[in-house]
């Protein structure tokens, strides 16, 4: 069982090896804290990173009332095309942008096209059209669409006020800001289609980074055996959790006898998670597993692993459900192969919901600080604020690494119903 | 749901994918396999020696139980040996008891006899001496009386026979 968890219950009752295993924990967590803090310091100061100030408005850009709060919220549980830190207003009232765009890789009609997220000049509008090789592109929510040929501005079909097609051209684009504001993000473009977009997007972005940190250090984890026998330094933080996983996940939930062609799996889609939900939780704004495609794809994998290591055994207990009368054999088949469907399904679910809940609330708690402001006092609300953010984030460090073991675990259980041998029939 | 599926981005979806099929490869071929072997390499190990040090548990046991055997055997091998010395010696002690009483028996047997013997011989000595002491006698006295030569000789052996019979 999740002896962290226990263990974060019972905190002052410790003793002893408990006691030891808790100082592991915390310090295994303050490393990885501290990995994403420093490398975020890194990038912050980085004098060549742009803060193109391109993209100049006025200062009402700023967010302080509520629905400019739930709308800053929603965007950051998108995904996202450049990298961006924060913004300011400088002395001038220029708004500025601090950050690093990223590469957008589009499939196109006219195949592939590549170019710098910084072409679109921060515009999320779809008002900046970027030419490319023939090609129209605007981003409009952190989608990318392709203007049909001949068109140069995006146009959206709307219910109920408006007439047909509404055309936003760059010239009246300050009037139509505020309608363009109104639709919701399930309103499509009417003349422009979407293109499939392969684009280093932050999430892709941050996987590279933690697939980076996952390589360096269990890379040196691994190195370290050359020499000893006992890893020193990070590596005993980092050997008691691959065992754990391999002893505490993989073993008794798979069985003795296959467990180990699944352990690799486990081991990565493990850390993956829970280093990725680490990464959501500083101020860099990730939010790798908390993107659908992201738990999707890894819900994919658990669910082909499963099929594919499946033995007959398990094809029979779905198809022709042994011990049961014949009719309900015929019920019991579609239920079941359903069943294997619904499995990797509430794996995906679990932990998109999980982790996005979390970002939504914590950026909420921290929003009381602007929200509570006048009625409040500048000096209360932000003490409300930090108090109730930092006891969620707390919270959100237990749930990061409980998500992580959740899905290892429930993958784990999947596989090892797969491949188990059924001798009591 | 109609956001969620709009939200979902497909080439978000291939990446991940790709990326993840590259990262678990990776980290299985230059991570955990190295990791995991030298672990169990090492459990291995942790087992074996503890195996190992039972077996010597085992075999120390073993070995000092047969010390205690050797000990308990040569204690008793050096109980018989005191015993049968002890044995020897009393025997030896009373053999040469039985030995000396048996010579000093023989010896006062043969002192015996030969006391009975030198006082026979004294004793014929003595009557040797007191027949020529008595001849000598008769001589002084026949020297005196030749008249009565051969009364004072009948007399005279008269005389002897009595004294010999009173003997």
């Amino acid at each position: 069982m999740p002896i962290f968890a226990e263990i974060l219950t019972k905190g002052p009752l410790l003793k002893g090896a408990q006691m030891k295993s808790r100082n592991l924990f915390l310090k295994s967590l303050f490393f990885s804290l501290a990995l994403a803090f420093s490398s975020a310091n890194l990038w912050a100061t980085d004098p060549v990173k742009s803060d193109e100030p391109t993209h100049e408005e006025s200062a009402d850009q700023s967010v302080s009332t509520e629905e400019q709060i739930s709308e800053y919220i929603a965007h950051h549980i998108k995904d996202a095309h450049d990298f961006h830190l924060f913004s300011y207003n400088d002395s001038s009232g220029h708004r500025k942008h601090i950050g690093f765009p990223l590469p957008v890789i589009v499939y196109t009609s006219q195949g592939l096209r590549f170019f710098m997220s910084s072409e679109f000049h921060h515009d999320d509008s779809g008002h900046h059209v970027v030419e490319t090789d023939g090609v129209s592109l605007v981003k409009y929510h952190e989608k990318i669409y392709e203007l049909n040929t001949g068109e140069h501005a995006i146009s959206f079909g709307e219910e109920g006020h408006h007439d047909g097609e509404h055309e936003v051209g760059l010239g009246d684009e300050l009037s139509d800001i505020a309608e363009i504001e109104e639709f919701d993000a399930s309103h499509h473009p009417t003349n422009a289609h979407e293109v499939l977009d392969l684009s280093i997007t932050k999430s892709v972005f941050g996987f590279l980074l933690v697939s980076l940190l996952m390589l360096i250090a269990f890379r040196s984890l691994a190195n370290q055996y050359k020499k000893r026998a006992v890893p020193t330094g990070f590596g005993r933080v980092l050997e008691p959790l691959v065992l754990y996983v391999r002893d505490e996940i993989a073993r008794p939930n798979i069985g003795e006898k296959h467990y180990k062609r699944f352990t690799g799996f486990l081991l990565t889609v493990f850390f993956f998670i829970w280093t990725s939900n680490l990464l959501g939780l500083t101020p860099l704004g990730f939010n790798i597993t908390g993107q659908l495609a992201v738990t999707f794809s890894l819900a994919l994998f658990t669910y082909l692993i499963t099929q594919f290591s499946g033995n007959k055994e398990y094809w029979k207990h779905i198809f022709w459900m042994p011990g049961v009368p014949a009719p309900m054999k015929v019920i019991l088949a579609p239920i079941e192969l359903l069943g294997t469907l619904t499995k990797p399904f509430s794996l995906m679910i679990r932990l998109f919901a999980n982790i996005s809940a979390g970002h939504i609330v914590v950026m909420s708690l921290i929003s009381i600080a602007i929200i509570m402001k006048s009625s409040m006092g500048a000096v209360g609300a932000t003490a409300l604020s930090f108090a109730l953010s930092f006891f969620l984030t707390l919270i959100e460090l237990l749930v990061a690494f409980l998500q992580a073991y959740i899905f290892t675990m429930l993958s784990a259980l999947f596989i090892g119903m797969a491949v188990q041998e059924h001798d009591h029939h | 749901m109609e956001q969620l599926l709009n939200d979902f981005s497909p080439g978000l979806f291939i990446m991940q994918s790709i990326l993840m099929l590259a990262v678990i490869f990776l980290m299985v071929k230059f991570a955990w396999k190295p990791i995991v072997s030298s672990l169990e390499e090492r459990e291995e190990g942790i087992k074996k020696a503890l195996e190992s040090a039972e077996e010597a548990k085992a075999e120390m046991e073993n070995i000092s139980s047969a010390n205690e055997q050797l000990l308990k055997e040569a204690r008793e091998e050096r109980e018989k040996l005191m015993k049968e010395a002890r044995e020897t010696k009393a025997k030896m002690i009373a053999d040469a008891e039985e030995a000396a009483q048996e010579e000093s028996a023989k010896i006062i047997a043969k002192a015996k006899v030969s006391i009975e013997l030198e006082k026979k011989e004294a004793l014929e000595q003595i009557k040797k001496e007191a027949a020529k002491l008595s001849v000598a006698l008769a001589e002084k006295i026949l020297q005196e009386e030749l008249s009565s030569a051969s009364k004072s000789a009948e007399h005279v052996d008269k005389l002897l026979k009595e004294v010999t019979l009173k003997s």
